[in-house]
């Protein structure tokens, strides 16, 4: 088991300089002068020559893409063009209300959508059924943003329920802090629960048709009974599997979902960044993100040999 | 070349257009879809001549209206007409989703069959994979807008570019499977020359699930051009298109909130008839599809 482990933690490793390389070559492909690019339109020489030095771009390519690796490698991510601040503080600065969001968001959906799911399949072919597969390509179609903007005319500004826009840190109370995530949470959760549901369905009818199954019902066992011990438990590598491939479909959401709400998370400094053509922040964004949803992975990979034994050792 | 292939009996298998076909009459939630979508491809195509006014011209002395006689969904906050400009909006979000489902189709294909075909180029073109899809799309999209201008062409590689590894992923495990079949292994044996495998025997296996893929991304495209646009990493506004209209309409929500809510449901509407669509085309071709991984 440990040597299974072992080499999952070193087939991540290549995927993740293959981002960087990604990363490294999208601002060296740029056709023209990279320096002239992130300077702007207005740029002086002098300036140009400065994000020229900073970002080291007279070297050769192999020996700008493997300093630029160690310099990563030593907690090194640049620093902003704009600002001049390390890339690094200004993304632990903007952490908390992604983070936040992020996990609200998680946990919602996992509770609303699994029973979804799970009753969908159960009741195949119903009303029920048709009403959550429904819910569910609705979710994959509507942009978050859309959503986003419902939830704002009819919450905020009809009902007055919650404030339009903001993030509170939960450390200021609890009440604040849910006050102001609760809309982006829903927005963002109606888009998750869509895929949960969808996938968790498709496991459980797989399951459902399974032998054991059948025989749990020939022995007499109440219908909920064969439901909870013998089908959902079978479903945990799936659902696991689903947040997994959730999480890159999330980090996309939230940048959109924190520019509606106006929370000064990650994706807000992306959004700025881009607009300013802030590069060395830029990057580092994506290569945290790509970070976040290889470890998420690696993670889900290892849960599979612990939840279930028929994985291991292949 | 010669044509060292054994002839396919086709059989009189009904044709894949007239499956689809039937399972969009089959199902009234399909049949609404296709007609509204109709509706939609038809009124974008022919907008120059559907338009009730020009969707350029700027009428500071009506901006930010509501719905009315003379302006069906309102005005923008220049006063343009916000239905002229949904409408004419229509012609750039179809073009770059249509766009982008060709080109990342053709484009993954291609690779995919090289992937699936060539040993040693299949272990570092599957890495590379790997690394585009740990980039979540839209940071990836929205870092090659930032670096190479935003227009309609770097817009549209930006959204195909990301699409691209699944469609190489889907092509690839069709042809290794493909490969290990009876016929594949007689046409080696009868000395077919690789291109000629790759035509007449595996690229036939990826149609069907290309057809399926394709439109989902195309649906998947036109989203992304609209979160692009809303982001301020999109098209030129102005050359109206959905997204580009919900953008503007951000800082005037609390007063005409329709800039974002009636473009919004056009969007909504056209994204959701298109992977209804997906869905009943990809049950009528091959009801296993689902299984094996061709979902979104």
């Amino acid at each position: 088991m440990f040597g299974y482990i072992l080499q999952r933690i070193f087939a991540a490793i290549p995927v993740m300089g293959f981002v960087a390389l990604i990363v490294f070559l999208l601002l060296r492909l740029t056709p023209g002068d990279p320096a002239a690019i992130l300077a702007g339109d207005a740029a002086t020489p002098a300036q140009i020559a400065l994000i020229r030095t900073r970002l080291g771009l007279d070297d050769p390519l192999y020996v700008q893409f493997f300093s630029w690796i160690w310099g990563m490698l030593r907690g090194d991510f640049g620093v902003s063009l704009l600002s001049g601040t390390p890339v690094l503080q200004m993304i632990a600065s903007r952490m908390e209300p992604t983070i936040s969001l992020a996990l609200t968001t998680i946990t919602l959906s996992v509770l609303i959508a699994v029973p979804l799911g799970v009753i969908a399949a159960w009741k195949q072919g119903t009303l029920i059924d048709r009403f959550v597969m429904l819910l569910s390509v609705v979710g994959f179609s509507v942009p978050v943003f859309v959503i986003g903007y419902v939830m704002i005319s009819f919450f905020a500004m009809e009902l007055r329920w919650f404030p339009v826009q903001g993030f509170r840190s939960i450390t200021d109370g609890l009440q604040p802090f849910l006050e102001r995530i609760t809309l982006p949470t829903l927005t963002l959760t109606l888009l998750y629960v869509a895929l949960i549901a969808r996938i968790t369905r498709t496991s459980m009818l797989e399951i459902l048709g399974e032998d054991y199954i059948r025989t749990a019902h020939a022995k007499g066992l109440s219908e909920t009974r064969v439901l909870m011990r013998h089908a959902l438990r079978n479903c945990s590598v799936p659902i696991i599997t689903v947040i997994g491939i959730g999480f890159a479909l999330i980090i996309s959401g939230v940048v959109v979902t924190e520019s509606v709400f106006n929370l000064p998370g990650l994706g807000r400094l992306t959004v700025d960044a881009v607009l300013a053509r802030d590069y060395p922040v830029i990057q580092a964004v994506i290569l945290l993100a790509s970070l976040v949803y290889v470890v998420v992975n690696l993670l889900i990979d290892i849960a599979y040999v612990v939840l279930d034994p028929r994985i291991r050792y292949q | 070349m010669t044509d060292t292939a054994i002839p396919i009996d086709r059989g009189d298998r009904p044709s894949t257009l007239r499956k689809i076909g039937e399972v969009v009459v089959s199902s009234p939630m399909v049949m609404l879809a296709a007609v509204l979508l109709a509706i939609i491809v038809l009124a974008s195509i022919f907008a120059p001549w559907i338009v009730p006014h020009d969707p350029g011209r700027l009428s500071p002395s009506v901006r930010l209206r509501g719905p009315d006689s003379t302006f069906w969904i309102g005005t923008d906050a220049f006063g343009r007409d916000l239905f002229s400009r949904v409408v004419m909006g229509g012609q750039i979000s179809l073009a770059v989703g249509v766009g982008a489902a060709i080109v990342s189709v053709a484009a993954g294909l291609a690779l995919g069959l090289l992937a699936g075909y060539i040993r040693w180029l299949d272990a570092i073109l599957m890495r590379f994979v790997d690394g585009l899809m740990a980039i979540p799309n839209i940071l990836l999209a929205i870092a090659i807008v930032s670096l190479w201008g935003a227009g309609l062409w770097t817009v549209l590689i930006a959204i195909t570019i990301p699409e691209i590894p699944r469609v190489v992923r889907l092509v690839r495990s069709v042809v290794l499977s493909a490969r290990e079949e009876p016929y594949v292994e007689a046409a080696i044996a009868a000395g077919s020359s690789s291109w000629l495998i790759m035509r007449r025997h595996l690229l036939p296996n990826t149609v069907a699930p290309l057809i399926v893929q394709g439109t989902y991304i195309c649906a998947s495209a036109i989203l992304v051009e609209a979160i692009l646009s809303f982001l301020g990493a999109g098209i030129n506004p102005e050359t109206p298109s959905w997204g580009n209209i919900m953008a503007e309409g951000r800082l005037f929500f609390q007063i005409n909130p329709g800039i974002i809510l009636w473009p919004g449901l056009v969007v909504s509407v056209t994204i959701l008839s298109i992977n209804l669509l997906g869905d009943a085309v990809r049950d009528a071709l091959d009801p296993r599809m689902a299984k094996r991984g061709i979902d979104r």
